[in-house]
């Protein structure tokens, strides 16, 4: 029983990481019709200057308050970069999905090389509270805090995402938008925007992920961003493009799944069914699970 | 002009008042479109009169929902616009779409357009603008049914309906023309008398350039018409006169002016023929 706990708690932690890596992802894909494969670098930027300021910002640090400052830095540096990113590098080329994905992969494998060039390629030891190191006894489970940490995290990310796409303007204006784009732009609205809204909303969510995963797992890398946007983009697949909630439904679905095949098959096996699960969700609904349905 | 006489129905109309002594609101000249190789719109020169409805008409497939989104700078990226577009002293292309469309062009796209996934009052409330009162009371009162639906998602409303709605957040704003592309595209006979009433409200405070298929529609509303053929303007001139003159008529859109026998204010005595 206590095995199935945590296992199920460690895959809900997987999931919370997938899910705000994928819920940007998801966001920008729908509205803005950019598959972004620099997002990973958004997560890396989040960690590293998550990282960067625990050990040199004022007044941060790996405790209490001051790493409350740290993750703090880190999130706005990966929202900056998030901005930069779509106002240089993506608005000149909207309606060029070649050019886009040359420009991301690109940005990516070169983002990567510029943390590696910096910090070095080996994983650093992330600054973190003591009681994120220790567990948690839940129902006879010894669930690890960091895991518990992302999981309340992405929980308040998914709720605060939802009331701004529910009840601001700005939100009204994305989901409609990810129906019909140009529909907005002749009501009089510059949708533009809103692409770098969901740049930078995206931006944050992915750094915020970068430094709370740079807890969970005790370590910071460069490549961490690119292997976590391989299952992100699964994540986005099986959800549906365009939807946080249908983001949030497949993390919760590919993190247990990943953790429980994992565990009770072949390690790694979980990661081929993860595969598996998307061939069928396309199959079976390849608008993904609260994906755009065609209404007339 | 016979027609002139017919009762009720039509907007009333004066050639006094009409768009060829009051400036244009709209002046089309040389409008080339090209998209993906295509040659669609070959040089098309026209004018929206200031008051009442113009009616673009044509066969399918000859332009003219390109010409209105052209007006509109909706060309899909690729695609290639030359010519020239005023509305007044305003030359429009190569002006953003949301631009445009804050600047008065009303535009109620083909097959509405509705956002489905929103309720209508959200439908409504994005084309709310920033700096300006929405004229919900006018709206309202000229669809009704919005008020009481407004609760509902857009997407499960009818067609009509979606129309309506369409037409209705369109008219949150002042515009200086409006652009209506197949209002009455696969909708019951009922439900188009009710659009084509609604719009004959709406043109007597703006002017409409109209794009519509049904040519009971035509005569109750266009002043004025202007016919594509093969990319370019075949024929201008008064809307009524043209839907006399049968042979014309069938030559330019392929179809006789008398055969629309389910449509509202068919003209009874649409046989006695110019000629």
């Amino acid at each position: 029983m206590g095995t199935v706990i945590l296992l199920a708690l460690t895959g809900l932690g997987l999931a919370a990481l997938y899910f705000l890596v994928a819920s940007g992802l998801s966001l920008v894909f729908g509205l803005a019709d950019v598959l972004n494969f620099a997002h990973g670098l958004f997560l890396g930027v989040g960690a590293y200057a998550t990282w960067w300021a625990a050990g040199n910002l004022p007044g941060a640090g790996p405790d209490g308050f001051g790493f409350v400052l740290a993750v703090a830095f880190g999130v706005a540096a990966g929202t900056l970069v998030a901005v930069l990113v779509e106002l240089v590098l993506i608005r000149p080329l909207y309606s060029r999905t070649i050019e886009q994905v040359l420009v991301t992969v690109g940005l990516s494998l070169a983002g990567v090389a510029l943390l590696q060039a910096t910090w070095g390629a080996d994983a650093r030891p992330f600054p973190r509270p003591e009681w994120t190191r220790g567990v948690t006894g839940i129902l006879g489970a010894q669930v690890p805090n960091g895991g518990l940490l992302l999981i309340v995290a992405a929980v308040l990310v998914l709720g605060a995402l939802l009331a701004f796409l529910q009840w601001t303007r700005y939100g009204l204006v994305i989901r409609a938008g990810v129906e019909n784009r140009e529909m907005v732009t002749a009501l009089g609205i510059d949708v533009r925007k809103s692409f770098t809204l969901v740049f930078a909303i995206g931006g944050a969510a992915a750094a915020l992920a970068g430094a709370l995963g740079g807890v969970y797992f005790g370590t910071v890398s460069p490549g961490q961003g690119s292997s976590l946007l391989i299952f992100a983009f699964i994540v986005v697949v099986i959800g549906g493009m365009g939807s946080v909630l249908g983001s949030a439904y497949a993390a919760v679905a590919v993190g247990l799944l990943q953790q429980f095949v994992n565990y009770y098959g072949t390690s790694g096996l979980g990661d081929i069914c993860v595969v598996g699960l998307l061939a069928v969700v396309l199959l079976l609904r390849p608008q993904g699970i609260a994906g755009k349905v065609a209404t007339a | 002009m016979s027609a002139g006489n017919e009762p009720g129905s039509r907007v009333p109309r004066s050639r006094t008042e009409g768009g060829s002594l009051l400036e244009p609101v709209l002046s089309v000249e040389g409008l080339s479109v090209r998209i993906a190789g295509l040659h669609i719109l070959q040089g098309v020169s026209f004018t929206v009169a200031p008051t009442g409805v113009t009616v673009l008409l044509g066969r399918n497939g000859v332009g003219k929902t390109t010409t209105l989104r052209a007006i509109v700078g909706l060309t899909p990226r690729g695609g290639e616009v030359r010519g020239t577009i005023r509305m007044g002293a305003q030359s429009l292309l190569a002006r953003p779409t949301y631009r445009l469309v804050r600047g008065g062009l009303g535009y109620v796209p083909e097959d509405r357009c509705v956002f489905a996934g929103l309720t209508v009052a959200e439908n409504l409330r994005l084309a709310e603008r920033r700096g300006t009162t929405p004229a919900y009371d006018k709206v309202f009162a000229l669809f009704p049914e919005l008020q009481r639906r407004a609760r509902q998602r857009a997407g499960s409303l009818s067609g009509g309906q979606q129309q309506m709605l369409a037409i209705g957040r369109v008219l949150l704003n002042d515009n200086r023309l409006l652009l209506v592309d197949e209002p009455t595209k696969g909708l019951a006979p009922k439900v188009v008398t009710e659009v084509t009433e609604v719009l004959e409200r709406v043109a007597e405070s703006v002017p409409v350039l109209l794009v519509e298929q049904n040519l009971a529609v035509v005569r109750r509303l266009a002043r004025d018409a202007v016919v594509l053929a093969a990319g370019q303007v075949a024929w201008t001139g008064d809307a009524q006169e043209l839907l006399l003159e049968t042979a014309l008529t069938k030559s330019l859109l392929g179809v006789g002016s008398g055969d629309s026998h389910h449509g509202p204010g068919r003209v009874a005595a649409a046989g006695k023929d110019a000629h």
